[in-house]
């Protein structure tokens, strides 16, 4: 088949600038064909060379003793003692997801999964945060209940516990939808399996499901803005398959066992071209592929298809010769497929055959380590006008604006779509802060939690950053877990624009001093730019997924609030309202500047309810909605009622950071005050707990018609 | 007591079903869906939750055509016991070892919560350390879970008190709130709701505790 030409429009298509063009002209000193120039723009645009915000990343922390392996290969490996680690990473799958929301979403679990078994470990636990326009959006109710189902439809079929996650709405996602989708995975330490290649004229071998049409050229869509020619993307979305990857994750766990697997890989964004690329990379190696040899399940694709197919559900894999019949026994028991299509070469090549014909000779290294790195220009994000004055709400009536509002209404119409308990070991399942799983057969537990306030990184690019780890630190330090390392999803609009990279760079900066601070380093990550329709960009959304340790059951926090709790805060409080959730919700205001982040104060105050787990019944941290919604979420996960002493609109919905709402039996609040008073911890006795009523100073509610308000707003706005 | 768990392709709930088997005592065996045979001397086969073969045709209908669910037929034809969980309810149905069809929830989505459940009866291996009328909480995990019958097939449940578990609040349309059924002899029980993830307080509670104690005391002796 003859291939088309390389016109203008044809190079423009595939996502290269001019001088991007000139530069693979340099590189090779010819003019690649259409298969060659396909594979540079499979591994040149922005999803897979981070090419705009490179320069940034390196600047985050990644190190650190707990540290195993940090960015750069499929997931971040943590050690979390007695020979084991914990691997985990989140990515987005925002532009798909908005296409066609179901699979989208359903493949964004899927890629993340294997992102984490790939390195050899059993995932354990997902969580997604997902971010949609206005309520009343015409689009939105599609997307939610899309994107809802494909997570679940993908994860609950796979067998991994979902144990948390976000759903926010504001009108800046209209156009651009995001689906940021977490996984971790338990491994033994010493059994983590990379990518790098290594050894000459070793067999490459193919697994998995078979390649389709489906996918091809997702990563330069990804890549891309939209516009009013969106329908026309949809072929670029992948199709889920979950059983076929719960096969695949059985069979390659198996295959590690066997000690077949020099290397390995999946095949993800750009499939098989990246995935050889970057195992060849890594190793110094060159790679040949035969194309005739790729399980097809369409007739008479071309090399272009096939090196650019996303098809879902594959892997890449360098195998020690020796043992090809113990490996191949392997995937005939799962019924997949097992296919040698190539092997690795001593030089820096990456041949491409098809039926005995070159379909690509390029330098393999000039495909990944030199693509094209941009010091895109930023400009500071200008200081917020600081909070007009605010009129007073009588507080039960804030409290209800919050509650009836999509955002913080509950959110079992989402979770309880998610299977929350595979696999026997969920300790603490999703509703308010981090969700707990154990890490079978042993006394630990890991603690999860995704956490951002795109309000806060609009008005202040640095402090929002350093807010969204603060608040991950927070929440796993509310269930008893010491935090140990961090994944950062950052999503933000189109990087060419001088003050979409300033909130990038601002964002980062925040990030990096705040993990550092915190002493949970980024082990992985991912970037998703260009979230702009029409030039309108979302909020600046840079997710954090955190993971924490949990040694022992006992210094576990889970229990819920009862009768006779006293309640206390612990940390300062100064009643900041710029950028709040009540302002938001109740005045319809995004005002002020984002809550200042005293790391120092997190820092302390958190190893302060570690330190005191055993005097502490209840604990949740203060974030959106202050202190009024905090104490809610406990009222109402208990059924308790709650009686908090004020009723001044700064200091029960305030958003001042680095505080934790904690209830204790009354004879242990005195001796967790002196404790606080010795450790310089601000403390501050706040209410009780009992009754059938939410108080606030002299306002009051019954809790079982808030608690009604709470748990049908969410599905009366959106489902 | 022996027993064995069933794994297919797409099988997720086998593990937990296996550690709740061993907590409560049982010597349990793992069985690959193209074993033609059964370990001999067994006393239970336990089907588990999952998606078996992906569940994209009827739930649990591909896993039904299985050479090991030949020989689970042939285990339970020579009054063997049987457990079936969630997808492996689906599957029992499937092979005709109990009545009805599990259709889609009647709200068309996947559901997972602590649900409560009424025992009907005391009167089977899985019921005997239960009193009928105790309320007990389970999870339940399904997106098929929606049991029907003929009015026919129902009078007969009734009749024969083989309605083992009815919800105290329906979360999937089933017919008469059923969450479990016995079969005719009584030594062959599907479920939807996850006893298996209730025995433990660290996760999901201990309400299911009693099912397996019951199935172990009907084999101590053994």
């Amino acid at each position: 088949m003859s291939e088309p030409e390389l016109t203008e429009d044809v190079i423009a298509a595939h996502g290269f600038s001019p001088d991007e063009w000139q530069e693979v002209l340099n590189i090779l000193g010819r003019t690649p064909n259409f298969t060659e120039m396909g594979i540079f723009s499979a591994m040149w645009n922005e999803h897979c060379s981070y090419k705009s915000s490179k320069k940034w990343l390196r600047t985050l922390p990644t190190e650190g003793p707990q540290v195993i392996c940090g960015p750069g290969e499929n997931a971040g490996v943590v050690d979390i003692g007695d020979g084991q680690a914990v691997i985990f990473k989140m990515e987005s799958h925002n532009h798909p997801s908005y296409i066609e929301p179901y699979q989208g979403a359903a493949t964004g679990v899927g890629g993340i999964l294997r992102d984490v078994f790939t390195m050899g470990a059993r995932p354990i636990a997902a969580m997604n945060a997902l971010s949609f326009g206005e309520p009343d959006h015409p689009k939105t109710r599609q997307l939610v209940n899309g994107v809802v189902a494909g997570v679940g439809g993908y994860g609950n079929c796979f067998g991994v516990p979902t144990v948390g996650g976000e759903v926010r709405f504001d009108p800046a996602y209209n156009g651009n939808c995001l689906v940021n989708a977490f996984a971790a995975g338990l491994a033994d330490a010493d059994k983590i399996f990379y990518s790098a290649a290594s050894g000459v004229g070793m067999p490459v071998v193919y697994l998995g499901a078979k390649t389709g049409r489906d996918g091809v050229g997702g990563a330069t869509m990804a890549s891309a803005e939209f516009d009013d020619t969106i329908e026309e993307k949809r072929p670029t979305v992948q199709v889920g398959d979950p059983f076929t990857e719960k096969r695949l994750m059985e069979a390659t766990l198996e295959l590690m066992a066997t000690g077949a697997v020099i290397s390995i890989q999946d095949m993800g964004a750009a499939g098989l071209t990246c995935s050889a690329v970057e195992m060849g990379d890594k190793g110094g190696l060159g790679v040949r592929l035969d194309l005739e040899n790729v399980p097809q399940r369409e007739e008479n694709m071309t090399a272009y298809e096939m090196m650019l197919s996303e098809s879902q559900e594959r892997m890449l894999m360098v195998l020690k010769p020796e043992l090809e019949a113990e490996a191949r026994a392997v995937f005939e028991k799962w019924d997949l497929d097992f296919a040698i299509v190539g092997e690795t070469l001593p030089e820096d090549r990456f041949l491409i055959m098809h039926n005995g014909q070159v379909k690509a000779d390029l330098p393999l290294s000039k495909l990944s380590s030199t693509a094209p790195e941009y010091d895109r220009p930023w400009v500071e994000t200008p200081n917020a006008e600081p909070l007009g004055e605010i009129t007073g709400v009588n507080p039960i009536d804030g409290l209800k604006a919050l509650i009836s509002s999509p955002n913080y209404a509950g959110k079992q119409w989402v979770y309880e779509q998610y299977d929350q308990q595979v696999m026997g070991d969920t300790a603490v399942t999703p509703g308010t802060g981090g969700g707990v799983i154990r890490v079978h057969g042993t006394e630990k537990s890991l603690a999860f939690t995704s956490d951002v306030t795109p309000r806060y990184v609009k008005a202040n690019p640095v402090e929002g950053g350093k807010q969204a780890v603060a608040e991950a630190y927070r929440n796993l330090t509310a269930v008893g877990a010491t935090p140990l390392a961090t994944t950062d999803n950052m999503n933000f609009g189109n990087p060419e624009k001088p003050e979409i990279m300033g909130q990038f760079v601002g964002a980062i900066k925040g990030i990096g001093e705040a993990v550092s601070a915190l002493d949970m380093p980024i082990v992985s990550g991912n970037v998703s730019l260009y979230n702009e329709t029409d030039g309108q960009a979302i909020l600046p959304t840079p997710t954090i997924g955190a993971v924490g340790l949990i040694p022992t059951p006992d210094a576990m926090i889970s229990d819920s609030i009862r009768d006779g709790h006293v309640l206390l805060v612990v940390g300062k409080t100064d009643g900041h309202l710029g950028q709040s959730a009540l302002l938001a919700e109740v005045y319809v205001r995004a005002e002020g500047d984002a809550p200042a982040v005293d790391l120092a104060a997190e820092k302390r105050n958190g190893d302060f309810i570690r330190a005191n787990n055993g005097m502490i019944r209840a604990c949740t941290d203060l974030s959106d909605g202050g202190l009024a919604l905090a104490a809610f979420e406990l009222a109402e996960a208990a059924g308790c009622g709650i009686t908090l002493d004020m009723d001044d609109t700064p200091t029960l919905f305030g958003e001042d950071q680095a505080r934790y709402l904690v209830a204790c039996n009354f004879d242990q609040a005195e001796d967790l005050m002196l404790c606080a008073g010795r450790d310089g911890v601000p403390i501050a006795m706040v209410g009780r707990v009992g009754g059938d009523q939410v108080t606030f100073g002299s306002h009051s509610a019954d809790l079982t018609e808030l608690s009604e308000l709470y748990r049908t707003s969410f599905e009366q706005a959106v489902a | 007591m022996k027993a064995a768990v069933l794994v297919f392709p797409g099988s997720n709930c086998d593990r937990d079903m296996a550690v709740a088997l061993k907590a409560a005592g049982a010597d349990v065996e793992m069985v690959w869906h193209k074993d033609a045979d059964l370990p001999s001397g067994l006393d239970l086969v336990a089907v588990p939750g999952g998606f078996s073969f992906g569940d994209y045709l009827r739930c649990g209908a591909i896993a039904a055509q299985s050479p090991i669910c030949k020989a689970l037929v042939d285990h339970v034809n020579r009054g063997g016991y049987a457990l079936g969980v969630c997808n492996g309810f689906q599957v029992l149905t499937e092979t005709r070892l109990l009545p009805g069809v599990l259709m889609r929830n009647a709200k068309l989505k996947f559901v997972c919560k602590t649900i409560g459940l009424q025992v009907e009866t005391s009167n089977s291996a899985f019921t005997e350390a239960f009193n009928a009328g105790d309320t007990v909480g389970f999870p339940v995990a399904h997106h098929d879970g929606n049991y029907t019958v003929d009015d026919d097939t129902l009078s007969t449940l009734q009749d024969q008190d083989r309605i083992a578990f009815t919800y105290t609040e329906n979360p999937n349309g089933s017919v008469s709130d059923i969450a479990g059924v016995l079969s005719e002899n009584r030594r062959v029980l599907g479920m939807m709701p996850h006893p298996e993830r209730a025995v433990d307080q660290g996760h999901g509670g201990t309400d299911g505790q009693a099912l397996f104690r019951g199935l172990l005391s009907q084999f101590a002796d053994a």
